[in-house]
């Protein structure tokens, strides 16, 4: 049945079909409508929760840490400035090894004050161990929640659905709502293997030797390293119930392109416009990256393979460093014997309109090049 | 004085304590009155390290190491959690410092005591940040010494009041109980136990390596700070009525003070303001605690 929703909808309405005991939430621009429309799904009973109305982020995502080590599924939502305040408390729930999932409406960080969209608030998370996965649609953000929890459960590592600010949370666009039967048989009840339960008594999180601790970051890398994979059969199951498919890294005309953009979020649905247009002829290719963290290097190889360029547009900014995706690109492609060099494109930092016009004078101003820069490009505004 | 029984224990012997350290005794007699039905969250300080170094605990429930400002939140989660997981009967017990409490976890207190949230939450007072060496907390009483309250400074603001916070909450039980008293804890335990909704106890914990005494004196100590009424026992119900505990007879803080190298630097004239403002707290405490017995 498909109905028109917004992404913070489609965000809630995910949360939901996931069936989460606890939920911790805290209001925010541009999420609040998330915690709104899941505190009156559990108020009309709709979801069988605990709802806990927290005074912080940092104590919203200190719930879901409880939450989750009682064994019971946690689900949150946050944005920006609320997200940086659980930063520490990322690191306790990854280190922890709890499948918390939390929906992030990005939105630039202060100062100054800016309510639109950029990516720093979640790139800014990207060490803490959590899993980030970025959506373009409100289909996806719907799909990609229980999905992200049947992932999370698995691997034991927090994880991120990041969705664009106002460009996809306050957007209405037609959604297949999935049938809830379908979606239990997709995602069942959580199984805790290890939870807090005097009947059989672990403790968690405390101290631990310098080799201890050595061991155990070495198993989050190696489990890192197994989320493709995992990602593989969890896309493979959703797509035979659903017939969707959301793949770790995406690509659209790459075959043989001159330019392949590298982009994430609503920027690839922008991209897929100016493909339409005036991109295919002119050789432009589109690589969408779902993923963020792990960063999916096999995958993005063998998508950029036989390109002239990979050219990356970040709608994020590491000050003094450039583009986060570019970097990141960078060192994906380095050593690979393919060559691809990497165009590094700053646009759209908080909210700005990259539009298709846009594009069209960038890679006609790159193909019109005899050498391509290496130094970051701004995009016009 | 009755003898302790060796039974219900969910502390094992042995642990990282320095010796005589009173939160090891506090931990030990509220976890013997919770029972083995018992989850534990625990904050950064002294408290985390008593509980043990992997792959050795010094306690048998359950415990999670939460970040240091979270207890309480983490405790309304877990909490959540166990009641959505058919665990309604397990205690969750939030086990906090006075650093953990007073400074850096004020916020998730206040939350979590607002809401009401069903757990117990202990605060092992020992009056300064311990763990990392003794600097000074909002929990250390005025002209004590600490690390950063040194010689020349000593410390030159009151206790926070921790308990008249919590009773603004409005919350169905809060109790001070000392180390030294343990009967008194563990009956305080047991009704904390019975009630439900968002419960405090603040445990003053008598610490030899910060507080400077002894390490056999700490029961003397403890017993000293309660008779001074530097820290007296009572009981507050549903943030209103004041319930005095049986203590010894009220003796001058000079005989508290006098005890402890932390005061060496006072004069007179501010053992003279400690008194002062003791009694001041204490004829507020006791009037109020009479007017609800008459």
């Amino acid at each position: 049945m498909k109905t028109l929703m917004t992404g913070n909808e489609a965000a809630a309405m995910g949360a939901r079909m996931s069936r989460p005991q606890v939920i911790a939430a805290y209001p925010i621009t541009p999420q609040t409508s998330i915690a709104e429309k899941l505190a009156d799904y559990t108020a009309r009973t709709e979801i069988e929760a605990r709802y806990i109305k927290v005074e912080s982020e940092t104590s919203a995502m200190a719930a879901c840490i409880g939450g989750a080590l009682s064994g019971a599924r946690v689900f949150t939502a946050t944005s920006s400035q609320g997200l940086a305040l659980m930063h520490e408390l990322l690191h306790w729930a990854a280190g922890a090894r709890l499948p918390v999932v939390l929906v992030n409406v990005n939105r630039s960080m202060a100062a100054p004050w800016s309510l639109g969209v950029d990516h720093n608030d979640t790139l800014s998370q990207r060490d803490t161990g959590c899993l980030q996965v970025y959506c373009e649609t409100a289909q996806e953000v719907l799909d990609t929640v229980p999905m992200a929890f049947a992932l999370a459960e698995e691997a034991l590592l927090p994880t991120l659905v990041c969705m664009d600010g106002f460009l996809l949370s306050h957007y209405t666009e037609p959604v297949d709502i999935p049938d809830q039967e379908d979606m239990d048989r997709f995602l069942p009840r959580r199984k805790a293997e290890y939870r807090m339960d005097p009947n059989q008594p672990f403790t968690f999180g405390g101290g631990v030797s310098s080799e201890v601790l050595y061991g155990l970051r070495r198993r989050m890398q190696q489990d890192m390293d197994a989320v493709p994979t995992l990602w593989e059969d969890t896309n493979r199951r959703f797509e035979r119930i659903f017939g969707r498919s959301h793949p770790a890294v995406e690509t659209h005309n790459t075959e043989g392109c001159d330019l392949a953009l590298v982009t994430n979020g609503t920027m690839a649905g922008t991209v897929r416009a100016y493909l339409r247009d005036r991109g295919v002829e002119k050789g432009v290719g589109l690589v969408k990256m779902r993923f963020f963290r792990p960063f999916p290097v096999d995958a993005l190889r063998k998508a950029l393979r036989g390109c002239r360029a990979a050219v990356v547009i970040d709608r994020d900014l590491s000050p003094g460093g450039g583009g986060i995706f570019a970097q990141e690109v960078r060192a994906a492609l380095h050593g690979t014997g393919d060559g691809v060099p990497v165009v590094s494109v700053i646009g759209g930092l908080g909210g700005v309109d990259v539009t298709p016009d846009h594009l069209d004078r960038l890679f006609t101003d790159l193909q019109g090049r005899r050498e391509l820069p290496f130094e970051t490009l701004w995009m016009e505004v | 004085m009755q003898a302790i029984q060796a039974e219900n224990e969910q502390v094992h012997p042995g642990s990282f304590s320095c010796p005589g350290c009173g939160l090891t005794m506090a931990y030990r007699h509220v976890l013997k009155a919770l029972g083995r039905n018992t989850v534990v969250v625990t904050t950064a300080g002294c408290g985390s390290v008593v509980a043990g170094y992997f792959p050795m605990t010094s306690i048998k429930v359950p415990f999670f190491h939460c970040s240091f400002g979270t207890a309480a939140s983490t405790a309304s989660g877990l909490r959540a959690g166990l009641d959505m997981m058919g665990k309604e009967k397990t205690h969750v017990l939030a086990w906090a410092g006075d650093g953990g409490t007073f400074d850096i976890g004020l916020q998730s207190l206040s939350g979590a005591a607002e809401r009401n949230d069903n757990v117990l939450y202990v605060c092992y007072d020992n009056e300064a940040y311990m763990n990392t060496g003794v600097q000074r907390s909002s929990a250390t009483p005025p002209g004590t010494w600490t690390t950063t309250t040194p010689g020349e400074a000593p410390e030159d603001r009151l206790k926070k009041d921790i308990i008249g916070i919590m009773a603004a909450h409005g919350i169905p039980y809060i109790a001070t109980a000392c180390t030294s008293f343990p009967e008194d804890l563990r009956k305080k335990v047991r009704k904390a136990r019975a009630v439900s909704g968002f419960r405090f106890l603040h445990v003053l914990a008598p610490c030899p390596t910060g507080w400077m005494y002894p390490a056999g004196e700490t029961v003397h100590i403890g017993r000293l700070a309660v008779s001074s009424r530097m820290f007296p026992l009572f009981e507050i119900l549903e943030g209103e009525t004041i319930r005095l505990s049986s203590m010894p007879d009220k003796i001058p803080v000079i005989d508290y003070l006098k005890a402890q190298r932390r005061f060496r630097t006072l004069n007179e004239e501010d053992v003279l303001r400690i008194q002062e403002d003791v009694n001041r707290r204490w004829s507020k405490i006791s009037s109020a605690g009479r007017r609800e017995e008459a």
